[in-house]
């Protein structure tokens, strides 16, 4: 279909298409007025330390087991990172088309430039939030950093996974984008943001942990609170939640690549 | 070169589905320049995104073994809420053009002076061709393709614009579709017509005008 290129270089032009797809994402979105592309960490940090700051008012109702701000920090931020990559993939190809008049512009590229702009942005404002609240004594630092780490990267990859299917899905039918939020609105008490699976009755801990992100989670939480916290997750469950939510979202992808008509 | 074969592009209706192109081949060599003609609706444009590689072909095979230009001159390629500069700096970095050589070149070729510091949307339909013509000239490509005549802006830019195209990039290939047959007898060897999802390919343009006056 199209001239063939070296791997290698083929490689070396979809990284530069998404460089550039990026630093316009953000001066479109941003702009270089005000604070400019800080808006990319300040808005998830203004979120998370709302729901800090109300999960910490009504903290003595909830008898919670666990620091309210670090258990707050941990569950907002995660949320962020995985629920606003799908938001934004949601009808992304309509305000992009021009661009692909250009041939090495492809559908996966500005998902691709998006889903990094989201993950920086949760990313960034989670490891300033942590290191300020943890620098003014409001949380412990966490005990096994790597344990996090993995979590965030498990969270991600489910956050890309759904966001490419979503994304290419709301192409195929308006109603998907009319779901999709009445959808996210829902999976918010769900998403073992505001609980840890611990604290359920056995019956609804089997049920939870249907929910892939509930794992992500906990493994999160498990690195964070370490000893002090019960986890339950199976990391093999979740990736193979994920490599089949990739393979899905990247089949969907193909399909609307295939039959994208610029104006 | 750009080979086409048995290239077939159906788009779906809403009472089933309409057959543009039907079976299109084609070959165009390095250097070389050719003209399609073909009536409104005949299904140019969509020939061209397709070569282009804006769009997938139904079934079929395209090779390019050369660049090729997005349609020349052609606005809708850029963002309405970027800046002129900011839609050339989009272009540079996707084509690996270096951008401190590009700058100067297209704000001396565009005349657009402080308006390349403004949104896109804000120019008049003169100014955004010209700006769109600059883009494409910034970037150097094997073969141009020129989706009807180019009247961009007044005379004078439009004289500038055939310098820039037909002389000083002579040596590239080209493919300009147009309904007129004027700009194609000017700069093609030679031409074909896009009839009914076909194409009819001939040695020279005066043959495929002859051709393409022959349908009523």
């Amino acid at each position: 279909m199209k001239a063939k290129e070296p791997l290698g270089r083929a490689f070396a032009i979809q990284l530069r298409v998404i460089g550039a797809l990026l630093m316009r994402e953000v001066i479109t979105r941003y702009g270089r007025h005000n604070i400019g592309f800080f808006w990319l960490f300040a808005e998830p940090m203004l979120f998370t330390i709302g729901v800090v700051a109300l999960w910490s008012q009504i903290q003595g109702g909830h008898g919670l087991r666990l620091p309210i701000v670090a258990f707050a920090v941990t569950g907002y931020s995660s949320v962020l990172l995985w629920r606003n990559m799908p938001n934004r993939l949601v009808g992304a190809v309509a305000p992009n088309l021009a661009l692909m008049y250009h041939r090495n512009v492809k559908v996966i590229d500005m998902y691709a430039a998006r889903i990094a702009l989201e993950a920086v942005g949760a990313t960034v404002s989670f490891i300033v939030l942590s290191t300020c609240f943890t620098l003014m004594g409001w949380m412990q630092p966490p005990e096994d950093v790597g344990t996090v780490l993995l979590g965030w990267f498990m969270l991600a990859w489910f956050g890309a996974a759904l966001a490419i299917l979503i994304g290419a899905l709301s192409e195929r039918s308006e109603v998907v984008e009319k779901i999709w939020h009445p959808v996210t609105y829902l999976t918010f008490p769900l998403s073992g943001a505001a609980f840890m699976v611990d604290w359920l009755p056995v019956a609804a801990q089997k049920a939870a942990l249907y929910l892939p992100m509930v794992h992500g989670i906990e493994i999160l939480r498990e690195g964070y609170f370490g000893s002090t916290v019960r986890a339950h997750y199976d990391l093999g469950y979740m990736a193979g939640f994920c490599l089949v939510l990739t393979f899905l979202g990247l089949l969907q992808e193909r399909h609307i690549s295939r039959r994208l008509a610029p104006e | 070169m750009i080979e086409l074969r048995g290239v077939v592009k159906r788009y779906p209706m809403r009472d089933g589905s309409r057959v543009i192109l039907d079976g299109i081949d084609l070959r165009v060599e390095r250097g070389e320049k050719i003209g399609i003609l073909g009536r409104n609706g005949a299904g140019k444009s969509t020939l061209i995104r397709l070569i282009s590689g804006a769009e997938a072909p139904t079934s079929g095979y395209i090779g390019r073994e050369m660049s090729i230009s997005w349609p020349l001159a052609f606005s809708g390629a850029f963002q309405g809420a970027l800046t002129g500069l900011d839609n050339l700096r989009f272009i540079c970095r996707i084509y690996n053009v270096p951008i401190a050589t590009a700058i100067p070149m297209v704000q001396e070729f565009s005349e657009l002076g402080a308006y390349l510091n403004e949104p896109v949307r804000t120019y008049s339909s003169g100014m955004r061709a010209r700006l769109g013509f600059a883009l494409s000239m910034a970037v150097e490509f094997d073969c141009f393709l020129i989706d009807e005549v180019i009247a961009v802006g007044d005379n004078r830019f439009h004289q500038k614009c055939n310098v820039e195209l037909f002389e000083k990039r002579k040596e590239r290939a080209m493919i300009i579709v147009a309904h007129q047959p004027d700009t194609i007898a000017a700069h093609c060897d030679r031409a074909a017509v896009l009839r009914a999802g076909k194409l009819h390919v001939f040695k020279d343009v005066a043959s495929a005008y002859d051709f393409y006056q022959e349908e009523v």
